[in-house]
């Protein structure tokens, strides 16, 4: 059994698969540095990550892979889930290995790699769309407004686009808690990324995603107890359905969301 | 804060929340954006259903005396109104911090229709034109106004829905004297006419405004007068012919107004039955099936205990095993366990090669229910993964097999309340 051991970074990824091929050898594992090592493990490989390996690669899959199919493979990388490696490797060896001309293997789903990589860019793919849902903005004195959240994959660089177009006259600040990284669209340039030199210094508390009250702009008070309301006051209490709410919305996104606040 | 508060709650009794249909991306100057396919859910509320919308009433005066209303004449409920800038600002402050996707916007009928309708046409007019609102906007079009102002609020808004709320007119008339359907299709006609004719209109001309770009939508009230499944199914299937209709939704009845002697008294709505009629919509609008497959003359109510799809499956027991490697897609959709997702997925991997029961399942297949009703021609060994067809079981075997104790618990109770009051 064949090990190859990479960074955990894309680039790395890719230069695995370079090397396989040039090595001329087909291995069974892709693990970052800290895996155990399988028990009947007797060759190991240390990728070294290479940009223009990488680069190779890409271009090969771009000329074989519909754009779809690419892009999948991009969202599912985003999910940060140590279980993608392997697949993701087999899966873009098996397009390399396919025949020309055979039909192109990314919608195979009965190929265990193949349904392994799509269904976890489905995952992915679900939590941005929860991410469009569930970000509360509130309005900070300066007109900002802030949205701060921590998903469980890193979803924030496929969802800003979708708030560029919608707020784009408004100035606004997307955070995230769990990665220490935000997006600020200052309501005309593209929106840039950042991250905070001393997190402990910024205006609102990461926990629960609030601004402190001397920041806060002095309707948002109103309208977030408005909201909470007219939450409370949409419910049919002859219908309740704990279970489907919950199905919905999980509570892990409960705390950054102003309507699941106490006041 | 109490007048939203207020409305809302007269508001909620309509189940419409659907922020789909439209693709309008950002413009510059205009806040917002209307996304296509699914809609945005923005939350859910404790019982679960989901809130895209600001739902909310312009007011809750209301000169009708519907009996299945919360909001009719002769109720005492608290009253308010809202004025127009207190909406217009609300709308406004809840989008921008990302709570909506924009405004479901109805009222009750003061003075008489056109001078509702044109309060509810002005404020979706404000909203694009001085707010430059860009997000999705859904009016409830008043029975009885005229067509100017329906041509008038299609302008503004991505859909109008006006409710039947009764399928049959009979009944409808008992319940609400004051009221037809006349009342109802004429402006549902107005509406369709308007949308085919701008369509005409910007095949010539490409700077004319859309209008009501998401078509409508209509809602009917399940459990509160003696209507069948089958009636319902049947009126839903023939909206859904028209060109511009695009939801029907149930509601469960609520009872709300528990005095009137017309109306049974529900311990909690039906529910079951509600979901049924869903399932039942789905198999109409996704499933290629015709109405008269679901119910007829001898079932003309869905069963409570299984879904439609499977009930179909067993009354029908000649159409199966269905071969997953051969048959095509139509056929696979009525596989009970296979869903629009699922019979995609096969459709595409099938080209590779022969699928067997092991594929489906690792592709999401729901094979507890599925499992008696395809064939993979596969040899298996193992008793675990043998697959039993409906019709060496027989359909009246198989149906206690598929029925699950909660299920049968759930439909047992909302039986028993129809018997104890209906």
């Amino acid at each position: 059994m064949t090990c190859y051991l990479f960074d955990g970074t894309m680039d790395g990824l890719l230069t695995a698969v370079f090397d396989a091929f040039a090595l001329h050898e087909q291995p069974d594992e892709l693990l970052t540095a800290g895996d155990e090592l399988p028990l009947f493990c007797d060759r190991t490989h240390q990728v070294t990550s290479d940009e223009e390996k990488a680069g190779r690669v890409w271009t090969g899959l771009e000329k074989r892979l519909p754009p779809e199919a690419l892009r999948l493979i991009s969202v599912s990388w985003l999910s940060e889930l140590k279980e993608l490696n392997t697949p993701l490797f087999q899966y873009i060896c098996k397009v390399f290995r396919q025949s020309a001309g055979a039909p192109s293997i990314e919608r195979n789903f009965s190929d265990p790699d193949v349904l392994t990589v799509t269904n976890i860019a489905r995952r992915v793919l679900h939590e941005q769309l929860r991410m469009k849902q569930f970000i509360r903005f509130q309005k900070a004195k300066d007109g900002t407004y802030l949205g701060v959240v921590s998903p469980d994959h890193n979803v924030l660089p496929i969802v800003i686009n979708h708030f560029c177009d919608r707020f784009n006259d408004q100035p606004w600040l997307i955070y995230d808690a769990g990665r220490h990284y935000g997006y600020y669209y200052d309501g005309s340039a593209a929106p840039i990324r950042i991250t905070f030199e001393e997190e402990s210094a910024v205006p609102f508390n990461l926990e629960n995603g609030r601004l402190n009250d001397e920041a806060l702009s002095s309707d948002d008070q109103l309208m977030q107890e408005l909201w909470r309301t007219y939450f409370k006051a949409i419910c049919i209490k002859e219908r309740m359905n704990p279970r489907k709410q919950l199905s919905d919305m999980p509570r892990r996104y409960w705390k950054y969301m102003t309507e699941k606040q106490t006041r | 804060m109490e007048k939203l508060r207020i409305l809302a709650e007269s508001a909620k009794y309509d189940v419409s929340c659907s922020s789909s249909g439209t693709v309008r991306s950002g413009k510059k100057g205009m806040v917002g954006s209307t996304v296509g396919g699914l809609g945005i859910c923005h939350s859910f509320a404790d019982d679960g259903r989901c809130i895209a919308l600001l739902k909310v009433m312009l007011t809750n005066y209301c000169m009708y005396d519907c009996a299945y209303c919360i909001n009719r004449r002769s109720n005492d409920i608290r009253r308010a109104t809202l004025s127009v800038s207190e909406l217009e600002e609300i709308t406004m402050e809840f989008y921008r911090r990302n709570y909506i996707e924009g405004l479901f916007l109805s009222s009750g009928v003061v003075r008489n229709p056109d001078y509702t309708m044109e309060r509810l046409a002005a404020i979706a007019r404000d909203l694009r034109t001085v707010h430059r609102f860009n997000g999705y906007i859904h009016l409830k079009s008043i029975p009885g106004c005229s067509q100017e102002l329906l041509n008038e609020a299609g302008r503004y808004a991505d859909r109008m829905s006006v409710n039947i709320e009764i399928p049959n007119e009979e009944s409808l008339k008992m319940l609400a004297p004051e009221k037809d359907h006349q009342s109802v299709f004429q402006p549902m006609r107005l509406i369709q006419q308007g949308v085919l004719e701008n369509k005409e209109d910007r095949r010539r001309m490409h700077h004319v405004p859309r209008f009501v770009p998401a078509g409508q939508s209509t809602q009917m009230i399940v459990g509160a007068t003696k209507e069948t499944d089958r009636d319902i199914l049947q009126m839903s299937s023939a909206l859904y012919g028209q060109p511009t209709m695009r939801r029907v939704y149930y509601s469960g009845y609520v009872s709300v107004n528990t005095t009137d002697p017309r109306l049974p008294v529900l311990k909690q709505p039906p529910l079951v039955r509600e979901n049924r009629l869903y399932q039942a919509d789905w198999l109409l609008r996704f499933y290629h099936f015709k109405v008269d497959e679901i119910v007829d003359e001898k079932h003309a109510n869905l069963d409570l205990e299984i879904d439609p799809k499977l009930a179909w499956a067993l009354r029908h027991p000649e159409a199966f095993p269905v071969d997953i490697n051969t048959a095509d897609y139509e056929m696979l959709l009525r596989v009970p366990g296979l869903g629009t997702k699922s019979a995609w997925l096969i459709i595409n991997s099938r080209r590779f090669g022969r699928l067997n029961s092991y594929d489906l399942k690792k592709m999401g297949v729901v094979m507890k229910k599925a499992k008696y009703f395809i064939t993979c021609h596969e040899l298996t060994s193992s008793p675990a993964t043998f697959l039993t067809s409906v019709n060496e079981l027989s359909p009246e075997r198989l149906r206690p097999l598929l029925v699950s104790k909660a299920q049968q618990k759930r439909a047992a109770e909302e039986q028993q309340l129809k018997l104890d009051f209906g």
